[in-house]
């Protein structure tokens, strides 16, 4: 199962990808009128401090917490990966409260969004991955399951 | 041989057993005994429902072939009374015996109905636990109805919100002296409160009802609360009987270990019924919430089909929104208190022994699941940067070899 990683020690902390990820899944073919002016809300974000950066998204974990504990069924994995109906979200933020890592952020309604590794956007590859200046996040096997 | 398992209950403790069940074993049979004549539904969802928020297709917990695709068989409007444990069967009210090679009680809880004086006079009264429940009580609101709901508990307040727009007025009315009195102190209780008022719900605390006349609740502080529809959430009590009744041990709840098994041989229990260990006090409770039905119902199910499966990490947490309002709580709000204000949030971190032991977040709860963990695993305060994580949830506070080993390792 292919996953997101990132390399700690050649993250830059420039946040490309946090914008690539909002063009991304914004629908729109233009990144000026999908990013211009506008507060954006990707589904990674780059952490860290003054001597260390990365960026978080979501793990895709092998036993998914966020979806055992989603009250509204709205989490599932298929394939390996978790997905959200954003239909079936109300904004509880239960997955907010039990995400060990910080995975998780709602849109600018409430509405919960997460990492789905592009596969259903017009980037089709992580475009986090595609878009690093500096390759610090790599989309892999590494052999989790 | 193949097992025959089966299931009392049909909520989401049950699902993650079916579930639990399927990942160990996907030819013996699962029998579900469901007193509610729904497929397994988003049961935490009733007020979002009457709020508009939600609809009965998307309450629904899993897809529409979920009993086809598990090869469970659901017995509907079906009531269980008794187990045999000598024979190892489940009797109905029908009458019918269920046999069972492994037995999960997943029954759920019940409303908590105090003996008020006159209740009985009281002729439009609701309590606020399932579907039907909701459709019931959706059906007798009108846009100018005044609605009594005693308790102020979690139930209560989602069921004020759900409600407020769709009636003249909501008075919330609870013997505790502050809102969600389970989960919140004084403090951030009195914040929470005053946010429902500002939306026009109306409360009487460290009050109780001293007796009903029809349309009319008489406090026993001396107010006289004029009302046409009363909804009863005053608490609820884990269904503790049909376990008790054949021997097994009770406390609140159903006594289960950390593999979900009971005092009975061959039979398990899951979810709002049980009284499991807290592992953020470290003292055994009912922790009555949907992601503790999930893991035990699936630790159940696991353990039944005959592989090993551990819970013990157990711990209270609510995430609940209130008119935009997100209060967030965690653990045991014991120890020292780090706190910090804002405008419009608060935060407290409860910390003791070198471990953090509980949480309460009113707005300001980005990343709240790092705190989360803590909790869950235990982890030593000292091994971490608890100077920058009381400031923030970040994974950054961790050690770095830590923290690879959390997101995978490095290239």
């Amino acid at each position: 199962m292919k996953r997101v990683y990132v390399n700690e020690a050649w993250c830059l902390a420039c946040h490309l990808c946090e914008y690539n990820c909002a063009f991304a899944n914004s629908g729109l073919s233009d990144m000026v009128l999908a990013l211009k002016g506008k507060s954006i809300y990707p589904r990674i974000h780059v952490e860290g401090d003054e001597k260390i950066s990365y960026a978080v998204s979501c793990r895709h974990c092998e036993d998914p917490i966020c979806v055992r504990s989603c009250i509204a069924g709205a989490l599932s994995k298929e394939d390996g990966v978790i997905r959200i109906d954003r239909e079936k979200c109300v904004g509880c933020f239960t997955c907010i409260l039990v995400c060990p890592y910080g995975a998780l952020a709602p849109d600018k309604d409430g509405v919960m969004q997460k990492c789905e590794l592009c596969l259903q956007n017009s980037s089709g590859e992580p475009a986090c991955v595609k878009g690093c200046p500096n390759r610090a996040i790599v989309y892999e096997e590494r052999g989790e399951a | 041989m193949m097992k025959k398992y089966v299931i009392i209950g049909n909520g989401v403790a049950s699902a993650a057993c079916i579930e639990g069940i399927r990942s160990a074993d996907r030819d013996g049979r699962i029998t579900v005994i469901s007193e509610e004549k729904h497929e397994v539904y988003c049961r935490p969802l009733i007020s979002y429902y009457l709020e508009g928020k939600t609809d009965l297709a998307h309450m629904r917990y899993r897809s529409e072939d979920y009993y086809e695709r598990t090869g469970a068989e659901v017995l509907y409007g079906r009531k269980a009374v008794r187990i045999r444990t000598a024979d190892q069967t489940v009797e109905l009210e029908d009458g019918t015996h269920i046999p069972y090679t492994e037995l999960c009680v997943a029954a759920g809880s019940s409303p908590f109905v105090p003996p008020f004086a006159g209740l009985s006079s009281v002729k439009t009264k609701f309590s606020f636990m399932t579907l039907d429940d909701a459709l019931a009580l959706e059906k007798a609101l009108k846009p100018e109805s005044r609605v009594l709901i005693v308790g102020a508990g979690l139930i209560g307040l989602k069921c004020a919100e759900g409600i407020l727009k769709r009636v003249g007025s909501v008075t919330v009315c609870d013997l505790a002296d502050r809102v969600l009195s389970s989960i919140l102190d004084a403090d951030c209780a009195a914040l929470v409160q005053q946010h429902l008022e500002a939306q026009g719900i109306r409360f009487f605390l460290n009050d109780s009802v001293g007796h009903f006349e029809e349309n009319t609740a008489y406090m026993t502080g001396g107010a006289v609360v004029p009302f046409d529809t009363l909804v009863l959430a005053v608490g609820v009590r884990a269904n503790t009987a049909l376990l008790k009744e054949a021997g097994g041990e009770v406390g609140r709840g159903i006594v289960v270990d950390e593999r979900m098994r009971t005092s009975a041989d061959h039979i398990w229990a899951a979810g709002d019924c049980t009284e499991g260990m807290d592992s953020s006090s470290g003292r055994p409770r009912v922790i009555a919430i949907l992601p503790n039905a999930y893991m035990q119902g699936f630790t159940a199910g696991v353990n039944m089909a005959g592989e090993s499966a551990v819970f013990d990490q157990a711990i209270p947490m609510n995430s609940i929104g209130f008119f935009g309002m997100h209060v967030m709580t965690a653990g045991v709000c014991e120890g020292e208190m780090y706190e910090e204000r804002t405008a419009d949030s608060l935060k407290r971190l409860f910390m003791k022994d070198d471990l953090l032991k509980g949480f309460i977040l009113i707005g300001g709860n980005e990343r709240a699941g790092i705190y989360t963990s803590m909790i869950r695993e235990k982890t030593p305060l000292s091994s971490v940067n608890f100077d920058l994580l009381k400031q923030a949830a970040t994974t950054a506070a961790f050690p770095a070899e830590i923290r690879r080993k959390k997101f995978g390792g490095v290239v």
